[in-house]
């Protein structure tokens, strides 16, 4: 039976996949114009997917580093899980980059010229550096598990290096966006600890789920005392992201220095009549705020139905905030003032669900291979 | 055809010499392009559109139906758009059209971030682009603050009214815009829109030499600048 809904989900991944690459198909042939894309709105659901998922992917170091660094011992079974987490977001941002590209087939011509006064050549450094860090790490370690043998030594410094490596792939990605002095909603220094404020709340979040899953998947049970700690620091991550968010808008709107208060104001409630984007912001701050009731209060948290809601919650916000309310409202109002809306189109959503199964099929063969190994 | 190898020296100590000759001659007389747009004359012509059919016809700009989609070199816009911190609302400029197209700063934020130097700023200042080596990123485009760049959302070739085969048409997929025409100054011919503007209103010349006409009319009349503040240093001035 198990085996049974195994394949149907396996399946189901592979249709959902069959779909986004038919659409991409479609895209290649077509061009970047069956998206929602437009002249003034040049990057959206695609760019943004990239963002949010950098952020799960540099999460993975919520788990290594109190392992490897505080010999945290309840987080030796979850480590590996977070490290193949890592592994699945950070392929998912590589393809959602290249979906993203009008000329996919010259994409290494970011390695053929390379040109280090790009943050996005460091970008695509750092991100591939990353790969191969986790990769090396989880498949070197989970080996040594299943052989019952200590690490190797020379796996140490690598661990060690993944830990500032997984903060900088975070910030590098916030540093493509706060350089830039044209969009005035991204030109804040906090860019870059609020990226990752809310990246080591829904990553963790994240991860919290996916134990849950495969626990209730696998008849065992799931890693308590882990799942507690992981639920706090998803908890204060997420009271600083809020925290974060409103020094934002409070400098927005209290200064009201036009450029970035055209943007929040669009965001928040509309500009000339245009506020397709308003219901999702609120709604991202209304999850926001009850996650916080449910996460902050231990006698809540500490019931697994109520932890997951809370999870739910903040993965939720977070991929609402960063996945909507961070790239599309830079581009509002334009350069010469104009407000266009922009909604994904239905092949950019098949593409970006296709990405998303992708990572799906990943994160369920990887966490599928640690089950073997005990 | 023989060459002895004595020629072949001569030769080759010809080319170096010619060579060394041409960098003496740019750090004596540098060049730096320019343009000064007078604004009054520009206004006297309410529905004149003539330095945008030139270049568009130039350089093979298609003409998309799709206004989301639109390619633009060179356009108009409204002087409230185009200088909004600096218009206020009783300005009797607000609703005057201003001519837009890329400024060729000094300081360009969009050849900095560029990940394949696809584009770059030229020796005589010229913002240039290289349709070729473009992925499509559109990095360029987020960081220009004059929204002087378009993308091509599709493949723009069967939208070109009259083909010019003098000039290269585009793929989908990369990033265009104004060139200053490079490849008419490379043949000693004045930009386009510069030689189809009937009221003379804009002035293109060597921002390097005191005496050149921009030059000289920058130093008589008053002037700005798109978005001075954000130091990107526009090389298109816009003459009140």
């Amino acid at each position: 039976m198990r085996i049974g809904a195994y394949k149907v989900w396996l399946a189901g991944l592979g249709v959902v996949m069959a779909a986004g690459f038919c659409s991409y198909l479609r895209q290649l042939d077509s061009g970047l114009g069956i998206t929602g894309l437009s002249r003034d709105v040049t990057w959206g659901l695609y760019i943004a997917q990239f963002t949010f998922l950098v952020g799960v992917a540099a999460s993975a170091v919520m788990v290594v580093l109190p392992y490897y660094l505080h010999d945290c011992k309840s987080f030796a079974r979850i480590t590996v899980l977070g490290e193949f987490l890592a592994i699945a977001a950070v392929v998912m941002c590589m393809l959602f980059i290249l979906v993203d590209l009008g000329q996919p087939t010259r994409v290494l011509n970011v390695l053929l010229y390379p040109s280090p006064r790009s943050v996005m050549f460091w970008d695509v450094l750092v991100l591939s550096g990353y790969l191969v860090l986790n990769i090396l790490i989880a498949f070197v370690s989970l080996r040594a598990e299943r052989e019952e043998v200590r690490t190797p030594g020379w796996l140490r410094p690598v661990i060690l290096l993944s830990i500032p490596w997984a903060v900088g792939i975070h910030t590098v990605t916030a540093f493509l966006y706060n350089g830039l002095a044209a969009r005035p909603l991204w030109l804040t220094a906090l860019m870059a600890p609020r990226f990752l404020a809310s990246a080591f709340a829904s990553g963790p979040a994240l991860l919290i789920l996916l134990c849950m899953i495969m626990a209730r998947t696998t008849k065992k049970p799931a890693p308590r005392a882990a799942l507690d700690k992981l639920a706090v620091i998803v908890t204060y991550a997420m009271a600083i992201t809020v925290f974060f968010l409103l020094m934002e808008i409070f400098t927005a709107f209290y200064s009201q220095v036009p450029g970035s208060t055209a943007s929040w104001t669009y965001m928040l409630g509309g500009l000339e009549g245009h506020r397709g984007l308003a219901p999702w912001i609120w709604c991202s701050m209304l999850l926001a705020a009850a996650s916080l009731v449910v996460l902050l209060v231990p006698r809540y948290r500490h019931r697994p139905e109520l932890l997951a809601a809370g999870c739910g919650m903040v993965f939720l916000s977070v991929w609402l905030d960063k996945g909507i309310g961070l790239i599309v409202p830079a581009f509002v109002p334009s350069p010469l003032g104009q407000i266009t809306d922009y909604a994904p189109s239905l092949p950019e959503i098949l593409i970006s669900l296709g990405i998303w199964a992708v990572g799906a099929l990943i994160v369920t063969v990887l966490f599928r291979k640690t089950l073997d190994s005990r | 055809m023989n060459v002895t190898r004595q020629d072949f020296l001569r030769l080759s100590g010809l080319t170096f010499l010619s060579l060394a000759a041409r960098r003496l001659a740019e750090a004596v007389l540098p060049t730096r392009w320019g343009m000064a747009i007078d604004t009054a004359k520009c206004l006297g012509e309410a529905h004149c559109g003539q330095c945008i059919a030139a270049c568009h016809q130039v350089h093979n700009v298609p003409d998309l139906p799709d206004p989301r989609h639109q390619i633009r070199w060179i356009w108009k816009d409204s002087f409230a758009h185009v200088f909004e911190e600096q218009i206020d609302e009783y300005s009797p400029l607000r609703a005057a059209p201003a001519m837009v197209l890329c400024n060729h700063c000094d300081n360009p934020p969009c050849t900095r971030v560029c990940p394949t130097q696809a584009t770059w700023k030229r020796a005589d200042g010229i913002v240039e682009m290289d349709y070729h080596r473009c992925i499509g990123c559109r990095y360029c485009i987020a960081a220009c603050p004059y929204g002087s760049r378009s993308f091509n959302w599709q493949n723009p070739r069967p939208y070109i009214r009259q083909p010019n085969p003098e000039f290269p048409t585009r793929t989908k997929g990369v990033v265009e815009k104004c060139n200053f025409c490079s490849e008419r100054l490379a043949a000693g011919k004045q930009p386009a829109c510069v030689e189809a503007c009937p009221e003379k209103a804009l002035v293109f010349g060597n921002l390097a030499d005191p005496q050149s006409p921009v030059r000289q009319l920058l130093a008589s009349r008053r002037h700005m600048l798109r978005k001075p503040e954000l130091g990107t240093r526009p090389q298109v001035f816009y003459i009140l």
